[in-house]
């Protein structure tokens, strides 16, 4: 492995001055399970790597009713499940948090890094999306915030500029009657990169029918997970039934533009799409219902 | 579940395996923990195209960096003669060996070294590795089987001449090889059948994926003496490569085989250890090499992708009367895929009077094959067993049924000629049918139950034991032949039973090729086997000393009192660890008394025995699995597996089982969801553990074993080879399942949800 300069910053400050100076020579480093690998296999070249595990308000996670989840970017997926009230407030983030990898890879590997890493394929961001999730990024200007639907911008880049890191996730509380539910195809049963995944929410009305939001987000189908404003538009307003998903799953695979590669192909990553769609709806309309 | 028969007080018990604590504590030296004094690291520079001519390699910068102390290319390799080795299990020739390890003039798949850097730390090393300079013309390239077969193809070898049925002909070929076994008259034999059923199947590249990767560390010292430590399936089979490649006498090269972390086939070749030597005679330093996960994939013998034709016919009473193949297998960069044994095997579990099987070995732009557990008759099962499935299916018959009306017994005979002797392959059948297993319904929508068969050889070749008996009464028994699965447990046991001493009392070591006499590689089912007839052997040359040294002892204390006639060692027999006197039952010895007194009885007792053994067990094993698919997905979900194995006498009943299980477990993985894949370039693209998709313990059920013992008569213990047959039939019995669940037959591995979902869409 090549060789390059550690600095765990102590502070937000210095984490942003000395991504500042560094630019594309420095990285950001909070579980490593992406970062490590790229730069052992010589896909990366970096003269510094910034951890940011040592930043307090990178490892803040709490919750409450008013101001929802805060979600520090440099938590470990494993502190996020094991955490009693937020798991069981936030079943449609488990779905996600809980299959990153694997058991080892989930003690080290954070949700932020998982977004900053910004795969099309990424597990967490889909339901982050789902859930209505703003990122809140540090940089030389001070904070600013960004939906997590606008973060990513192409396989490997988003939205951080110079000097910038992502310092934490804000997730909404659930509103009532509120369901979501993530999946993802793969073809083995564990340790795997989503064929496609798909995050889906649902808020019902007071009939615990009518739909009055709706939220569809999809990975791995374009170069960006993306949020199927389409597949949403078929659902709000109208009372929930097999119709009405069926017309969600086929608008989630039309806005669908996936790739051929060594994981699927075009053809069944639109198919899946649909499949994916009318589960993950299933689910969260279970879940809305409090049926499961 | 085989128990301890009466017959027995050691084989058929499940004792701690010797090794086993260091293995789980981490004591046990692997070859990556080889640290000696002053020892560099070296790495490899790899092709990173599929094919192309080496015009120059300027390795300059790479040997100014601080650190670094050699760089070698094939041009610091003596020049390899072409012309064969024999290697035991396989012959290979020496230049492609040689070439194999460095590239000379072309580079023949991505990942085929060109270069080799050593340095004071591997991540010099690697930096290094990425200062040489190599200046390549690209050349079209031949990836697929079919395209390579074409007159028009790029040609891998303009020097080598194909072979047609046995004649050498003056043609420049991708196709090195034809041959064809033939048996009756097939077309007279498909004129008598009321059903014939002809399909074309295509199966891809698959690894053996055993986790510790390729090692060799190598010390060249100043007397020209060459010592290896290296993970192998035999130390003696790289002791031989490497002299022949380096052009040096055996005697010149010492091997220890360090414990090994998995082999199936693909740890008998060399690929690191002439290169560590080569680097170490210009360093005058130990060098290590480790191959990384992707240097596995792309520069290791995987076993071959392969092109199946298949014709059967039967009659409307269910027998199979005629049967036709064609084998078009990859060999990779050099001639040597395992198509004959794929040839020998694909008609083996059956007794058909006409049969006729051609086989091509065809060179492609990957990486040279390997072995892997029952090389060739993996692909050959899936393509053969699935159209037996469809015949009984037309004929309205029980899968199994049709296979007990068809199967092979003694005096049957194979294919390629020989006639079997006392075989079990309708009792792995018999055991398929009564178990509870096939006896069940399988309910519930997108399901289905699959059966398949298949055979595989057991081989004898050579092997040496030493037994040296221990003043208290324990012996310490030295082999040559690599432990890969629990077989220093297997051959103990032998000892222990002929010995008549307690298991625990025999200490087994794997010994290099200083410690012991010749022994062939652990592969081709023959450890246990023959090995153990070795270990049979030597024990009985124990006991023979220990009788003579029994009437000896008698006639002397019988001249000290009074005269009794003299006693022969045919005087004295033994039994239960004791000798007694025929000829005065009030005279008798236990093993540990003759043991304790060695000295006074002439010394040292130590038996030896080599074994070449002919009595071959061929093994067949009968799988039943059921499976679900889901047909939004085409992801198949394998709820059940049994598999039937005749596994002669199961020396050790759960090493026996696991051996079963995870050949089934390889098996599963190959029918659902491996495969090398590569882009139009050649270029293999998932040449990783996260996208080559080995099935993960939450894929599999729990394997059930069914042990059908039918002991082989020519060895003394009934031992059959059983660790490779069980891989035979996983993915036809797949296959078949997946028909019964979906309507649709599947033509190609793996059966991955993007083909499945693909079939499932075609109406």
């Amino acid at each position: 492995m090549q060789t390059f300069d550690y600095v765990a910053a102590q502070t937000v400050d210095e984490a942003v001055s000395l991504l500042a100076s560094k630019g594309d020579q420095a990285r950001v480093l909070a579980g490593g399970t992406d970062l490590i690998v790229q730069l052992r296999e010589g896909r990366r070249q970096l003269e510094t790597v910034v951890d940011v595990k040592k930043i307090p308000e990178a490892n803040v996670l709490s919750y409450d009713a008013q101001n929802g989840l805060h979600l520090g970017a440099a938590v470990p997926c494993h502190r996020i499940y094991n955490d009693p009230v937020i798991s069981k407030t936030y079943p449609g983030l488990m779905d996600a948090f809980t299959l990153i990898g694997g058991i080892q890879i989930q003690g080290r590997a954070s949700v932020g890094g998982n977004l900053c890493n910004s795969s099309p394929a990424a597990d967490s961001t889909p339901t982050l999306i789902a859930h209505r999730t703003m990122c809140v990024i540090a940089g030389p200007s001070g904070q600013r915030e960004v939906a997590a639907e606008q973060f990513c911008t192409a396989p490997g880049r988003n939205v951080l500029e110079n000097g910038e890191f992502l310092l934490s996730l804000r997730v909404p509380a659930p509103p009532k009657n509120f369901g979501a539910h993530y999946l993802r195809f793969i073809p083995r049963n564990e340790m795997d990169i989503a064929v496609v995944g798909v995050g889906s929410s649902l808020v019902l009305g007071d009939d615990n029918s009518t739909v009055t939001d709706a939220r569809i987000s999809l990975g791995a189908v374009a170069p960006t997970p993306l949020l199927a404003v389409e597949a949403a538009a078929a659902l709000v307003g109208k009372p929930i039934s097999d119709d009405t998903i069926a017309a969600a799953a086929s608008a989630a695979a039309g806005i669908a533009r996936p790739i051929d590669d060594m994981r699927g192909t075009i053809q069944q990553r639109i198919h899946l799409t649909g499949v994916l769609t009318r589960r993950t709806l299933q689910g969260a309309l279970s879940r809305a219902r409090g049926e499961s | 579940m085989a128990e301890a028969t009466a017959a027995y007080k050691v084989i058929g018990t499940r004792p701690v395996r010797p090794d086993g604590a260091d293995k789980v504590t981490g004591r046990a030296i692997y070859g990556a923990d080889m640290r000696l004094t002053g020892m560099l690291h070296g790495k490899m520079l790899r092709s990173p195209h599929a094919h192309a001519r080496i015009k120059s390699i300027d390795t300059s910068k790479a040997k100014a960096l601080p650190g670094v102390r050699a760089v070698v290319t094939a041009h610091d390799m003596p020049k390899a003669e072409d012309r064969m080795a024999n290697l035991g299990e396989m012959a290979v020739n020496v230049k492609h060996l040689s070439n194999n390890a460095l590239a000379y003039d072309k580079v023949l798949y991505r990942g085929h070294a060109v270069a080799a850097v050593a340095a004071t730390n591997v991540h010099i090393a690697e930096e290094a590795v990425g200062l040489i300079e190599v200046d390549y013309e690209v050349l079209p390239a031949a990836i697929d089987v079919l395209d390579a077969m074409k007159d028009d193809a790029p040609i891998l070898h303009e020097d080598l001449k194909a072979t047609e049925l046995g004649q050498q002909t003056d043609k420049v070929s991708n196709v090195v090889n034809h041959f064809q076994f033939k048996l009756g008259e097939p077309g007279t034999g498909f004129e008598e059948a009321d059903v014939v059923i002809e399909r074309e199947f295509d199966t891809a590249t698959v690894h053996q994926g055993y986790i510790e990767p390729h090692n060799a560390t190598a010390m060249w010292n100043e007397e020209g003496h060459l010592s290896v430590w290296t993970s192998t399936q035999g130390a003696f089979v790289v002791q031989r490569q490497v002299a022949e490649v380096l052009g040096i006498s055996v005697s010149q090269v010492s091997v220890t085989p360090c414990e090994i972390g998995g082999g199936f086939g693909g740890k008998i070749s060399v690929y690191l250890e002439p290169v560590a030597a080569v680097l170490s005679r210009q360093t005058g330093r130990p060098v290590k090499i480790v191959m990384s996960r992707i240097e596995e994939f792309e520069g290791t013998g995987p076993t071959p992708a392969s092109h199946i034709k298949v014709k059967i016919g039967a009659t409307n009473d269910g027998r199979i009367v005629a049967a036709e193949a064609a084998l078009m297998y990859e060999a990779g960069a050099f001639p040597g895929s395992p198509v004959t044994a794929g040839a020998m095997c694909i008609f083996s579990p059956y007794a058909i009077p006409n049969m006729q099987v051609d086989g091509y070995d065809v060179v492609v732009n990957k990486p040279k094959t390997a072995a892997y557990r029952a090389p060739g008759a993996t692909n050959a099962a899936f393509a053969s067993e699935t159209i037996i499935d469809e015949i009984a299916e037309q004929l309205g018959m029980d899968p199994l049924e049709i296979r007990r009306l068809n199967g092979a017994k003694e005096g049957d005979r194979q294919v390629h000629g020989p006639t079997y002797p006392r075989i079990g392959y309708l009792e792995t059948v018999h055991a398929a049918l009564e178990h509870e297993h096939y006896q069940s319904p399988l309910t519930g929508p997108n399901r289905g139950r699959g059966v398949a068969s298949g055979f595989w050889f057991n081989v004898g070749f050579q092997s040496t034991v030493v037994i040296n008996v221990n003043s208290d009464g324990t012996v310490s028994l030295v082999e040559g032949s690599t432990d890969i699965g629990g077989t220093r447990a297997s051959i103990a046991m032998q000892a222990a039973e002929t010995l008549g001493i307690p298991y625990e009392d025999v200490k087994p070591t794997v010994a290099g090729t200083d410690g012991v006499g010749y022994t062939d590689v652990t592969g081709g089912s023959r450890t246990t086997f023959a090995t153990g007839y070795a270990a049979y052997e030597a024990s009985q040359d124990v006991i023979r000393q220990m009788r003579e040294r029994a009437a000896e002892r008698w006639n002397r204390e019988s001249e000290e009192g009074d005269s009794a006639a003299q006693l022969a060692a045919d005087d004295v027999s033994y039994s239960d660890g004791v000798f007694r006197c025929a000829k005065d039952p009030s005279k008798t010895m236990t093993f540990k008394e003759m043991a304790d007194m060695m000295p006074r009885t002439g010394g040292p007792i130590t038996g030896r025995a080599t074994s070449q053994p002919r009595g071959v067990g061929g093994a067949f094993a009968t799988h039943v699995v059921d499976v679900e698919v889901d047909p939004d997905t085409g992801k198949v979900s394998v709820l059940r597996y049994t598999a039937t194995q005749d596994v002669g006498t199961a020396i050790h009943p759960s090493y026996v089982e696991g051996q079963i299980q995870g050949g089934a477990v390889q098996g599963i993985g190959w029918a659902l969801n491996e495969e090398f894949v590569y882009n139009k370039d050649g270029s293999m693209v998932n040449a990783s553990f996260l996208d080559y998709r080995m099935p993960t313990t939450l894929d599999l059920p729990m394997i059930d074993t069914v042990l059908v013992e039918v002991p082989n008569p020519g060895h003394p213990y009934g031992v059959r080879g059983v660790g490779e047959v069980p891989i035979v039939p996983p993915p036809a019995a797949l296959a078949n399942a997946i028909y019964r669940a979906t309507g649709k037959r599947m033509k190609n591995l793996p059966m991955s949800p993007t083909y499945i979902l693909s079939q499932l869409e075609q109406e």
